[in-house]
């Protein structure tokens, strides 16, 4: 706010009984100096202190420059809160995408028999991040999903037929078959995902459910099928 | 000469670039060079100290696979940035010495003797500032156009690239990443280096070399800063940048990647070595017990490690800094110094955790 558009009781049109003594002027320095509330010329509260005050000058134009700053500052306003409205609706828009780009939690993966014993299979690594494996564990044969996810920062390992394992080309982890870390820096195996035979015989994998060996989980019969 | 090159030369630098040789191969060159600082940093023996390391990265560029990995667009920044840095490590050793020297004359340093030179903004700067925009672009637009620019396809989840390298400036990080538990080494340890940089105005009372070169008056200060930039940091770069292949495995720097290298790896934890190796019975079922020798080592580490070095390394600093103060620079010292410690673990017996309680998420 200028100096101007504060009520400071001094008129901007030269007064020409100024120069006169002033018996109704309300200056706001004086008004302040007296205890009278600084009021302006020529505005209803100022008759009201000073009826007289009418009569000289009845009615003062509205301040036309404070009214043009006025009109400025919420045109300025206006646009940078119109700016700001638009670019958080954006922004809020923008968390929920209108399309969903996640592949199914909850997918099929073909009967049990297409996968062969001592297997693991990468058919599902790129559409679900899972590979499915066919391996003896604790002296049983048994089909599991393991994730794709280094349980180190989350680099997708690679399967190495040739070596039986899973290496990590991001800080050189390595996996069993079986998920179970052996080499680098990775702190626990690799999760297994909730795996069971559906009704039409078909293997169902469930991604919302996870199974850590380091929990003891993977003792769970839902976390691996016996074949 | 090419019998030389095969027999000599290449298994040197074979056996040089072994991780648990170069680190501390490269510890002990800076320790000799900030001990003999005046001589090393003469100009002939410096200059002949450069020409040989820049004569052996032009011969050893004879081996295809060696070439190949020093003329990679991403590498290319980092043997200029090698030779760079020796620059300039050089020059300002070089100075020091320089400073160093005339103190004991009692004579005042370099930087006071100098000239003290002022120009105008207008033309004198703005020239000066004018014709290096037109050389550093020049340079810019030769390097885009001769070397390019190492893009590779659409990034897809199902494919990491292997090796999977961070940018250049975060192989040290990465490199710290392969030895420690992501927490420790990804959050824990990159916090404590950029808080012990920021320790350094409240720990550091010297007031000594403000303005000018000098070693011999803040011997400490430089050697340990030295120490953290150039070996665990420049180094690892190096070493992320050259000698990680891949798989994430170590190759020699004239070896060729081969993606189906074995490397057995099969690592061990402390309670392993402890329980099963030299006690030999199985894994105690409490973390407490199962963990307690590493807990005790790590513990022992950090609790006796000042008094150690209060009566060792830092006694100087010991008897000038009041103990808050010489508890900090202790601890941050340690710190860095288990950095190497478990690196060589992993290195000479395969070391993966200290201390490792999956149950907690705890694992050092």
């Amino acid at each position: 706010m200028s100096e101007e558009t504060k009520p400071s009781g001094k008129p901007r049109a030269k007064e020409p009984e100024a120069a006169e003594p002033k018996p109704h002027v309300t200056d706001s320095r004086l008004g302040l100096r007296t205890g009278v509330p600084a009021v302006k010329k020529g505005t209803k509260e100022q008759m009201a202190i000073d009826p007289m005050a009418e009569g000289e000058k009845p009615f003062e134009a509205p301040d036309l420059a404070s009214r043009r700053e006025a009109m400025w500052m919420a045109a300025g306003w206006g646009l940078f809160g119109f700016a700001t409205l638009t670019e958080t609706a954006m922004l809020v828009s923008y968390l929920f995408p209108r399309a969903p780009f996640d592949p199914a939690q909850v997918f099929r993966i073909g009967p049990p028999e297409e996968y062969l014993p001592a297997s693991v299979s990468e058919a599902f690594k790129k559409s679900n991040q899972v590979w499915i494996c066919n391996q003896e564990y604790n002296g049983r044969q048994i089909l599991y999903a393991l994730s794709t996810v280094c349980t180190h920062l989350g680099c997708t390992p690679n399967w190495l037929e040739a070596d039986q394992k899973f290496k990590c080309p991001c800080h050189g982890s390595g996996f069993y078959p079986n998920g179970i870390n052996f080499e680098g820096p990775a702190p626990r195996p690799l999760e297994r995902f909730k795996i069971f035979v559906g009704d039409d015989g078909s293997v169902v994998v469930d991604k919302t459910k996870k199974y850590q060996q380091e929990k003891g989980e993977w003792d769970d019969p839902d976390s691996y099928i016996a074949v | 000469m090419n019998t030389l090159f095969e027999y000599i030369l290449k298994p040197v630098m074979t056996f040089v670039a072994k991780p648990h040789i170069l680190l501390p191969a490269s510890s002990v060159a800076l320790i000799l060079t900030l001990k003999y600082y005046r001589t090393v940093t003469k100009p002939k023996i410096a200059a002949a100290i450069g020409l040989v390391l820049a004569g052996l990265l032009v011969v050893s560029c004879f081996d295809p696979n060696f070439k190949k990995n020093i003329l990679k667009p991403d590498n290319v920044p980092i043997v200029l940035l090698l030779f760079g840095l020796l620059f300039f490590l050089w020059l300002s050793l070089r100075r020091a010495a320089i400073n160093d020297e005339a103190a004991e004359r009692g004579e005042p340093p370099l930087e006071a003797r100098m000239k003290r030179e002022t120009v105008l903004v207008w033309p004198d700067l703005v020239m000066i500032e004018l014709i290096c925009l037109v050389l550093v672009s020049a340079v810019l637009v030769f390097w885009a156009i001769f070397i390019r620019a190492p893009l590779e396809e659409p990034a897809s989840a199902a494919l990491t690239p292997n090796p999977s390298k961070a940018p250049w400036y975060f192989l040290g990080l990465q490199e710290m990443l392969v030895y420690f538990d992501p927490w420790y080494a990804g959050v824990l340890l990159p916090t404590l280096i950029i808080v012990g940089l920021m320790a350094i105005p409240y720990v550091d009372t010297n007031p000594k070399g403000s303005g000018y070169y000098t070693l011999s008056e803040r011997r400490f200060a430089i050697t340990v800063y030295l120490f953290g930039f150039i070996i665990f940091w420049v180094v690892l770069i190096t070493i992320g940048t050259f000698l990680r292949g891949a798989n994430w495995n170590f190759f020699g720097p004239y070896d060729k990647w081969d993606p189906h290298f074995q490397q057995p790896l099969k690592n061990i934890n402390i309670s392993e070595i402890f329980w099963v190796k030299m006690l030999k019975q199985g894994m105690p079922k409490e973390w407490y017990v199962r963990e307690a020798p590493g807990l005790l080592m790590a513990g022992a580490f950090m609790l006796l490690g000042p008094l150690i070095l209060a009566k060792t390394v830092l006694k100087d600093l010991f008897k000038k800094l009041d103990i808050v103060r010489f508890s900090v620079v202790a601890v941050l010292m340690l710190f860095m110094i288990s950095m190497p410690i478990k690196m060589l673990g992993r290195w000479l017996i395969n070391l993966k955790y200290v201390i490792y309680i999956p149950e907690y998420f705890i694992n050092i």
